[in-house]
């Protein structure tokens, strides 16, 4: 078994862009449920309206990269509105039900031949490229060391998606200090308690759900960045990753959705080298095909989504005092 | 109890003393309020009015409504029928918080702290008219760090009153329970409201800091605040209250000053107890005991 | 009084739907063929037929060099649009246009690439059909995909009334339930590979699926519930437990699709479009026997009772002398059972066994759930018959590849108009 390249190809995860997509969706997340307490498992939702924004804006529309970011970042508020008008109101657990819907609903629309000329339907949207290869400052060429050496362009989509993540977390980190969090935070713990002190709850929590939303969209816009639109990435298991990162790390921290999508990925990365090398080099994994080895990480990641919840709530950076959930 | 009996106001109301008898200076008023659970009439009030500057208690048996009225009071919980009027401005369609930013703010009787703030960013919240919850303006800590500051000193104050002060920098969720009600009180008086509503306030509260507490609501009325508590001390409804308001049923059995009140026979068969089991239902049907207890 | 009042709400924002959907189907199909482009000497024309029919009102287009023109199909069948030059030109058939549930299923579907030879005149025609669908008028259509929503909404009924039961008695939101219906239905397939009686096949799989409640309860629900696990908690401890039990099955079954044994039996053609085979004859029949021993269950035995008991309040519960936590342990068992039974049922509707096949209908029995008020079992019920109908019957108007968006939509319509449900009850504040 080759353990460098393994080795090699783990390290390389900490900086690629589905881990900075993960990243700002679990942020997003954070928003959402670490510091507002509402129950969103709509954020594949999210993240594939900031993808489809971004590839159709570009594609179908002509309009350069920023522009399609700039459709993005509209369409997840749109979508927020829609989705929080009817159920911000509602209990958080029907909240949870009707957001996991709308991301249901929003994949199928893109996934449906019906909208074909705009969505690509099964096939996705590729080659939305040139406008944002074309505002790369760097000049062609290879650059890095070891395990990160990347062309111009993949370091232009890194140095790009870095600078999105700093903005984001800088804005997480701002809000959640501020009097604005702290009644979020009322919220979460209480929220007639804190209507009964005369702030508008439904519109703390619909600008929670606006926020967390645009970082989730612009975690799609990244996802899709360096490659393609591909519907078959949006679904509700998409959503449960997310929230296994986030509750790996704390919920209702700025700095642990970092860590525990980084951790998330460098496993995943980890298991999917690992798993099959094992399975053909024999040893314990003899007897499974390639397959069956890398079905195993996803098994993987269930459990260890039960484990963290039951015995380590708070997460990995989280507060001991501070358990993120509400009984 | 005290040995300062506190200066009770008197000349509340015009005319007899019975239920639904019209004040001088309404700050509240209720006419034909009703709300069912299925089957069950939780509350039935024909009119009833809150006396402006003066701490009223509403009083019944366990089950009589005074919660669902205060929820109905308050905009958590929506009348079949009937209206309601604070400040001579209607209250019907209004949502709580649009209720509690007019000054009229309420206390839970299943106490609600903020488990997971703290002692001191609980009591910050209670602050109104803050521009660091604006969204934009959170962002920019310049904004509101005066303002930010002056709240806490105020918290601070109310925090020493209630013998939480000690506690500002501890988890909500670690108080006890009576810690817990004081708290709530204390946060709600931070939004400087016209109209506080206690449910309970001094249920498993120890006789030491309700006794210094109730020095404080004097106090508050002696500001112009007007208080409605619900409470079943009646040591407390004696000592403090100006007048009371007796609930059966989801009805309004008897109103008056409390040493009035709490004569008539109504209100000793439904709630005071006389340890007799006939009660309720004769009691909500016999207005003309009220008048027995006038003419005593 | 309010109660009622906001449920004839609900039910009207339903019938509204209903009455929006009919409206669509009801519009008028022009039969009058117009000939397009007469003035020009080269001709495009053709005839469209289905199952040998003639078909009118259907409206072509044909576009290309910079020209485009459209046309409708006369009663008899026939179009023809003139076109400026010789050349490639495309030629699409609206689909919209067709008979509701008709598409153009042979090679190349709606759209043909044709090029003029050496005559001025190029023929397309469209046969569709071969027996594929076959066109008949609305109300026969209509009635069809009700019988068929009715089936597959017994089937969700089978899933929901055990999701509710669940939620009732120990207020977890089970996202792993969908994977009981997967469980069902592998099992099932596991003991057909062992060639023993398909029935008897069943029965144990289903006997394994309320097994699988019963050690889920004891190993993971129990002791949470003992811990004292919030309820957000147990629901994504549950989201884990779906995702570790999904992954499981793709680790023995892959990701192929695969099939049941045939339950031999024939078809029967009914009336209208209407075909029923006879397992899907007896796919009703034990939905809806098993739905009334379960609702006898639950009204006339002593458990049952209990579970209604511990639904309102546990505690109450507790001190009247009611174990609950048997109690709870049988809810599990049945919940699961159910859930298999359904899997299994469902496998010979699809038709087929896929390891995240639970996922696709995980929406859906939740939204039967929501849809009769969380926690009541006899809402879910009528909630599942709601959903299993408003899916099928909206593939008369929606692409069948969206036909759980409608659903979907209603989930979150009836939660916009009535939060609790069409039978539940609203929360205590204060
Ligand atoms: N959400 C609800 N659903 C059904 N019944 C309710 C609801 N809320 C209150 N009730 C019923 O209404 C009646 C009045 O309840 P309420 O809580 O107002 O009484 P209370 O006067 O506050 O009693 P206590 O002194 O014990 O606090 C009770 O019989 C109660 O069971
Ligand atoms: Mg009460």
């Amino acid at each position: 078994m080759d353990w460098i390249q393994i080795l090699s190809n783990t390290v390389e995860s900490i900086l690629s862009p589905v881990t900075f997509a993960f990243v700002l969706a679990s942020l997003g997340l954070a928003m959402h449920f670490g510091f507002a307490g509402l129950l969103n498992f709509g954020i594949a939702g999210f993240m594939a309206i900031g993808a489809y924004g971004y590839a159709i804006s570009v594609l179908r529309f002509d309009l350069p990269w920023w522009g399609g970011m700039l459709v993005s970042i509209a369409a997840a508020i749109v979508f927020a509105i829609l989705l929080g008008a009817p159920t911000l109101r509602l209990r958080g657990d029907y909240l949870a039900i009707v957001t996991i819907a709308a991301a249901e609903i929003a994949r199928l629309l893109f996934l449906t031949n019906t909208f074909d000329d705009f969505t690509g339907s099964a096939s996705g949207l590729f080659g939305y490229h040139d406008s944002f290869r074309a505002a790369n400052p760097i000049p062609e060429g290879t650059y890095g060391f070891g395990p990160f050496t990347y062309s111009e362009t993949d370091w232009w989509v890194r140095i790009f998606a870095l600078a999105v993540l700093a903005v984001v977390i800088w804005l997480l980190w701002a809000l959640s200090r501020s009097p604005w969090g702290r009644v979020i935070k009322g919220i979460r713990e209480d929220e007639d308690a804190v209507r009964a002190l005369g702030k508008n709850v439904f519109a703390y929590k619909m600008q929670a759900l606006i926020i967390g939303g645009v970082f989730g969209a612009m975690g799609g816009v990244v996802y899709a960045l360096p490659s393609a639109v591909n519907p078959t990435v949006y679904v509700t298991s998409l959503t449960f990753f997310i929230w296994t990162a986030l509750l790996l790390g704390g919920a209702a921290t700025v700095f642990g959705p970092v860590l525990g999508s980084i951790i998330f990925w460098v496993l995943q990365a980890f298991l999917t080298n690992v798993l099959p090398a094992l399975a053909q080099e024999g040893g314990i994994l003899e007897s499974l095909t390639s397959q069956q080895a890398s079905t195993l990480r996803f098994i993987l990641v269930g459990i260890g989504l039960m484990l963290i919840v039951i015995y380590r709530p708070q997460g990995i950076a989280g507060d001991k005092r501070e358990l993120t959930f509400v009984k | 109890m005290s040995n300062s009996e506190p200066v009770k106001a008197t000349g509340l109301h015009v005319g007899e003393a019975s239920p639904g008898v019209a004040k001088v200076d309404p700050i509240l008023k209720a006419s034909n309020v009703t709300r069912k659970f299925g089957g069950l009439t939780a509350v039935n009030v024909e009119h009833v009015e809150i006396p402006r500057g003066a701490i009223t208690a509403l009083i019944g048996p366990n089950g009589a409504g005074k919660t669902t009225f205060f929820n109905l009071l308050t905009g958590f919980d929506s009348p079949d029928t009937g209206t309601m009027e604070f400040n001579g401005k209607s209250l019907s369609g209004m949502r709580s918080h649009q209720i509690a930013k007019l000054g009229q703010v309420r206390t839970f009787q299943l106490t609600k702290a903020l488990s997971l703030l703290t002692v001191l960013e609980n009591m910050k919240l209670g602050a109104t008219d803050q521009a660091g919850e604006k969204i934009l303006g959170s962002l920019i800590p310049q904004i509101w760090r005066k303002q930010e500051a002056e709240i806490e000193k105020r918290a601070e104050e109310l925090l020493r009153r209630f013998k939480l002060y000690e506690k500002k920098e501890d988890f909500a969720a670690s108080l006890s329970g009576g810690q817990r009600k004081l708290l709530e009180m204390a946060r709600a008086l931070m939004t400087n409201p016209t109209l506080v509503m206690l449910d309970e306030p001094m249920a498993g509260v120890n006789p030491a800091l309700t006794e210094s507490l109730l020095e404080h609501v004097l106090d508050l009325k002696k500001e112009g605040m007007t208080v409605l508590f619900v409470e079943h001390d009646m040591h407390m409804v004696r000592h403090i209250a100006d007048w009371v308001i007796v609930m059966a049923e989801g009805e309004i059995v008897a109103e008056g000053p409390p040493d009035q009140v709490m004569k008539e026979q109504a209100v000793i068969d439904a709630y005071l107890g006389s340890h007799q089991e006939t009660d309720l239902g004769v009691v909500t049907g016999r207005i003309d005991i009220i008048d027995d207890g006038e003419k005593k | 009084m309010q109660l009622s009042k906001t449920r004839k709400r609900a039910v009207s924002v339903i019938a509204a739907l209903f009455a929006a959907i009919m409206l669509l189907l009801a519009l008028p199909v022009s039969a009058t063929a117009d000939e397009v482009g007469t003035e020009f000497d080269d001709r495009v024309f053709g005839n469209v037929k289905l199952d040998g029919e003639s078909l009118g009102g259907v409206e072509i287009t044909v576009r290309g060099n910079g020209y485009e023109a459209s046309t409708v199909t006369g009663d008899d069948g026939r179009w023809v649009i003139g076109v400026p030059e010789r050349g490639a030109y495309e030629v699409i058939l609206n689909e919209e246009t067709l008979p509701p549930g008709i598409a153009v299923v042979e090679d190349g579907g709606p759209i043909k690439q044709i090029e003029f030879g050496l005559t001025g005149t190029v023929v397309t025609n469209y046969f569709i059909g071969e027996g594929e669908r076959t066109a008949v008028g609305l109300w026969p259509q209509f009635f069809t995909r009700l019988v068929y929503g009715i089936n597959f909404g017994l089937m969700l009924a089978l899933a929901s009334v055990g999701l509710s039961l669940v939620f009732g008695t120990t207020k977890l939101s089970n996202f792993a339930h969908a994977e009981m219906v997967t469980l069902g239905a592998v099992v099932a397939l596991f003991f057909a590979s062992l060639d023993i009686n398909p029935f008897l096949g069943i029965l144990l799989a289903v006997a394994v699926s309320g097994f699988a409640g019963f050690a889920q309860d004891v190993v993971i629900w129990r002791p949470l519930r003992r811990k004292g696990l919030g309820i957000v908690q147990l629901m994504i401890v549950s989201i884990g437990l779906a995702l570790t039990m999904r992954y499981v099955f793709q680790f023995f079954i892959g990701g192929s699709t695969s099939q049941l044994p045939s339950l031999g039996g024939e078809s029967f053609k009914l009336f209208g479009t209407l075909t029923l085979s006879t397992t899907d004859i007896a796919s009703m029949g034990i939905s809806i026997v098993v739905l009334i021993a379960f609702a006898l269950w639950l009204t006339m035995t002593k458990t049952g009772k209990a579970t209604r008991a511990i639904s309102d309040n546990i505690d109450l519960a507790a001190a009247s002398g009611i174990d609950v936590d048997r109690v709870i342990r049988y809810v599990w068992i049945t919940a699961s059972a159910l859930a298999g039974l359904g899997g299994i049922l469902w496998a010979y509707f699809r038709p087929g066994i896929k390891w995240d096949m639970g996922e696709k209908i995980l929406l859906l029995i939740f939204a039967a759930v929501v849809l009769g008020g969380l926690g009541t079992a006899f809402g879910a019920l009528i909630g599942a018959l709601i959903v299993g109908i408003m899916v099928e019957t909206s593939t008369l108007i929606l692409a069948p590849d969206i036909k759980y968006v409608g659903a979907l939509i209603v989930l979150i319509g009836v939660l916009l108009v009535k939060p609790t449900g069409l039978l539940g009850t609203k929360e205590r504040i204060g």
